[in-house]
């Protein structure tokens, strides 16, 4: 049983949603504003955070961005598919993916588990710690610590993290990455890695605009390092 | 290009009428002054001769006895002959309706102008030919003083060659002739001159017709003067002005039944949204057994709806998007046989579909809307080919483009269907049989592969089966 906090202003929708999830037996918390949201991630605790981004009042991007401020819950945008350019700007928020409405139950509970599964350790064995220049990668703990301070990861951006320095200076596609990362066994969207791509670099590198530990193989994807 | 030959025709023809015109009239004006020359020429000669042969008979005959031997009259004809002068005519004469006397050998003279000279009391002439060269005859009667009225008692003929004459006759038609030819060129220049005034407004309009082809509506000619060419000129902007209103107003109830589409679609996102989410409750509870019949059967028909309603909705909004310009691409570079596995994998149809696709062939393309085509391609092959159908996706690659062929050997395409397949909500039958698809499926895999700068093409296979043909460009827009 999971505790979804869902913020979305319409009604039926958010009535829709907590059915679909209460029946999946999951919990939910349901709140119409972005404050609201706010307040509720604070008193309630979710696991997990179901956003809406056409909200009145503070909008669900800057929800995303205020979230993001304090707390690396899980988020998952609950979008329309013409709001395009909004869900670039939310996943660079900090979204970790993306519904787009109208979905059923199953495909929500899907993407939210997906989610929820990067706070999980992956099974794979092997070193526990591994150093890569400034950077100490601890899979026991999931963590990851930058001149020994502790970098506030959100779960996707660690598992993109664990997952490309698992395997160093090894290129994946960003079709692999959403497989591996995401979850997704459709053709996903390629924005999604690009824009957590970027908000890792930020954390990450000392120079994001010129990055050692996350490069860009063009034509191809991703790799870790070489430092 | 036929605008451009009927130009060339136009002023061809112009010139050459231009041309006709002129020559006809220099050969005319020609032909007139040659004839009057030659006349005046053969007229002033003649009249010369008789003047002459008059004044030296005139100062001869008085010598001359009344009754004149023959020798008289050879004395006479040989004085004449020698005051010929330059003319060099040669003299005979006859004497009361005697033979011809003449000093040396006879002068060619028309025995039609002796038979007249015997009656005729007044000088007579005829032109007549000597082998090529033309000769005047005179015959000039003497009459006694005695008798002014009876028939002349002596006539003196003489005849001479009118070679020089002939000459001037000669110069002056190669003078006429030789005129025509410079009139004839010179004639061309005001006839281009013209034709290319005459042609201005024509090639304005041609120009004109042209751009509004080409879809500028707001084209319009410059109208100068009154002339025909000038109302055609007016009747051409009215027409143009009419057909960009025309035009305008279409575009505008057009996009405004596109925003309309799009305005409802949208509103019925929400409350999809909404119902969406809870189908799988109905779903649950209509499989329970724990509902009466009639409710679980009404719960599944709501819920399923649903699910179509999603889909018809999203499919809208998809078109809408396209219609409004916004969707863009998205482009990676991508293995075409991975792609296409996946595509068939996710939605289970591996094993009903065989491939044959160039190992490691990559293009770039934007691998969500190549999946949206490939999906809607296969599935329609699927759908409509009956149960046990075979389908094949086949690829083949050149420099240029990447042609993917998706055929099936069920029943084929009707002819008459053949050309709406990519219509929006054309559906297989005509009855409108509501299948698992929107109706609008293939339009949006069209406008996806147009939006590649591909193509979509379907053709019915000569032994049975459609053929889907998409073809995307290597180097995508």
């Amino acid at each position: 049983m999971t505790c979804v906090l869902v913020i979305e202003d319409d009604p039926a929708v958010r009535w829709g949603v907590s059915v679909g999830l209460r029946h999946r037996g999951h919990e939910t918390i349901l709140v119409a504003t972005g404050e609201d949201g706010l307040a509720e991630l604070v008193a309630g605790a979710p696991e997990v955070v179901l956003l809406d981004l056409m909200l009145p009042g503070m909008s669900g991007l800057e929800t995303c961005r205020r979230i993001r401020a304090f707390s690396q819950v899980p988020i998952v945008i609950l979008s329309a598919r013409d709001d395009d350019v909004d869900i670039v700007v939310g996943l660079e928020a900090g979204a970790d993916d993306y519904v787009i409405k109208p979905a059923s139950s199953e495909v929500i509970e899907a993407r939210m588990r997906a989610v929820l599964r990067r706070t999980t350790p992956p099974a794979s064995s092997g070193q526990t710690h591994t150093t890569h220049g400034d950077l100490l990668i601890d899979r026991v703990a999931l963590r990851a610590l930058k001149h020994g301070t502790q970098l506030a990861l959100a779960p996707t951006e660690l598992k993109l993290l664990l997952f490309l320095s698992a395997a160093p200076e090894q290129t994946f596609s960003r079709q692999q990455l959403l497989e591996q990362v995401w979850e997704h066994s459709f053709h996903g969207d390629y924005r999604l890695v690009d824009a957590c791509v970027m908000r890792l670099r930020a954390k990450i590198e000392d120079d994001p605009r010129n990055p050692r530990y996350i490069q860009t193989v063009r034509g191809f994807g991703y790799r870790f390092g070489p430092l | 290009m036929i605008h451009l030959s009927l130009a060339r025709g136009l002023r061809a023809q112009l010139v050459l009428v231009f041309l006709l015109v002129s020559v006809l009239s220099a050969l005319i004006a020609a032909t007139i002054t040659f004839r009057q020359g030659r006349t005046a020429i053969v007229e002033r000669a003649q009249a010369d001769a008789l003047q002459d042969l008059r004044a030296h008979l005139a100062s001869r005959t008085p010598d001359l006895p009344a009754d004149p031997t023959e020798t008289d009259l050879r004395t006479l004809a040989l004085q004449l002959d020698r005051a010929a002068g330059i003319r060099g005519w040669r003299t005979a004469l006859s004497y009361r309706g005697g033979p011809l006397i003449a000093t040396g050998a006879q002068p060619p003279l028309p025995a039609q102008l002796r038979t007249q000279a015997a009656t005729s009391t007044t000088a007579l002439a005829q032109r007549f030919h000597r082998g090529q060269a033309p000769w005047l005859a005179v015959a000039l009667p003497v009459t006694a003083a005695a008798r002014p009225h009876g028939p002349p008692p002596l006539v003196v003929y003489a005849s001479f060659s009118l070679a020089s004459q002939q000459q001037d006759v000669d110069t002056l038609a190669a003078a006429a002739r030789a005129g025509v030819l410079p009139v004839a060129l010179v004639a061309i220049v005001p006839a281009l001159l013209a034709a290319r005034r005459l042609l201005r407004p024509v090639r304005r309009l041609r120009t004109a017709a042209e751009r509004m082809a080409g879809g500028s509506l707001d084209t319009r000619v410059h109208v100068t003067g009154n002339d025909e060419l000038a109302d055609l000129g007016r009747t051409f902007n009215t027409m143009a002005a009419t057909l960009q209103s025309d035009a305008a107003a279409l575009r505008d109830m057009e996009a405004r039944a596109r925003r309309f589409a799009a305005d409802v679609s949208h509103e019925l996102r929400t409350p999809l949204a909404a119902m969406s989410a809870v189908t799988e409750v109905l779903d649950a509870d209509a499989a329970s057994g724990r509902l009466a019949p009639l409710t679980a059967e009404a719960l599944r028909l709501v819920s399923d709806e649903t699910r179509k309603l999603s889909r018809l909705v999203e499919d809208l909004i998809e078109v809408s998007r396209f219609d409004a310009g916004v969707a863009v691409l998205s482009l990676d570079e991508v293995d075409v046989g991975e792609l296409i596995g996946k595509t068939l994998a996710l939605r289970h149809w591996r094993d009903r579909v065989r491939t044959d696709v160039p190992p490691g062939l990559r293009a770039r393309l934007d691998p969500r809307r190549v999946d949206v085509i490939l999906a809607n391609l296969v599935g329609n092959a699927l759908r409509h080919g009956g149960t046990a159908v075979s389908v094949l996706v086949q690829v083949r690659a050149d420099t240029e483009q990447i042609a993917v062929t998706v055929s099936d050997d069920g029943p084929g395409i009707p002819a008459d269907l053949l050309p709406h397949v990519f219509d929006r909500f054309t559906k297989g039958d005509a009855a409108r049989t509501r299948t698992d698809g929107s109706g609008l499926g293939l339009a949006i895999a069209t406008e996806n592969a147009r939006l590649h700068g591909g193509t979509l093409t379907a053709t019915n296979a000569p032994r049975g089966g459609t053929i889907l043909t998409l073809t995307l460009p290597r180097n995508p827009p």
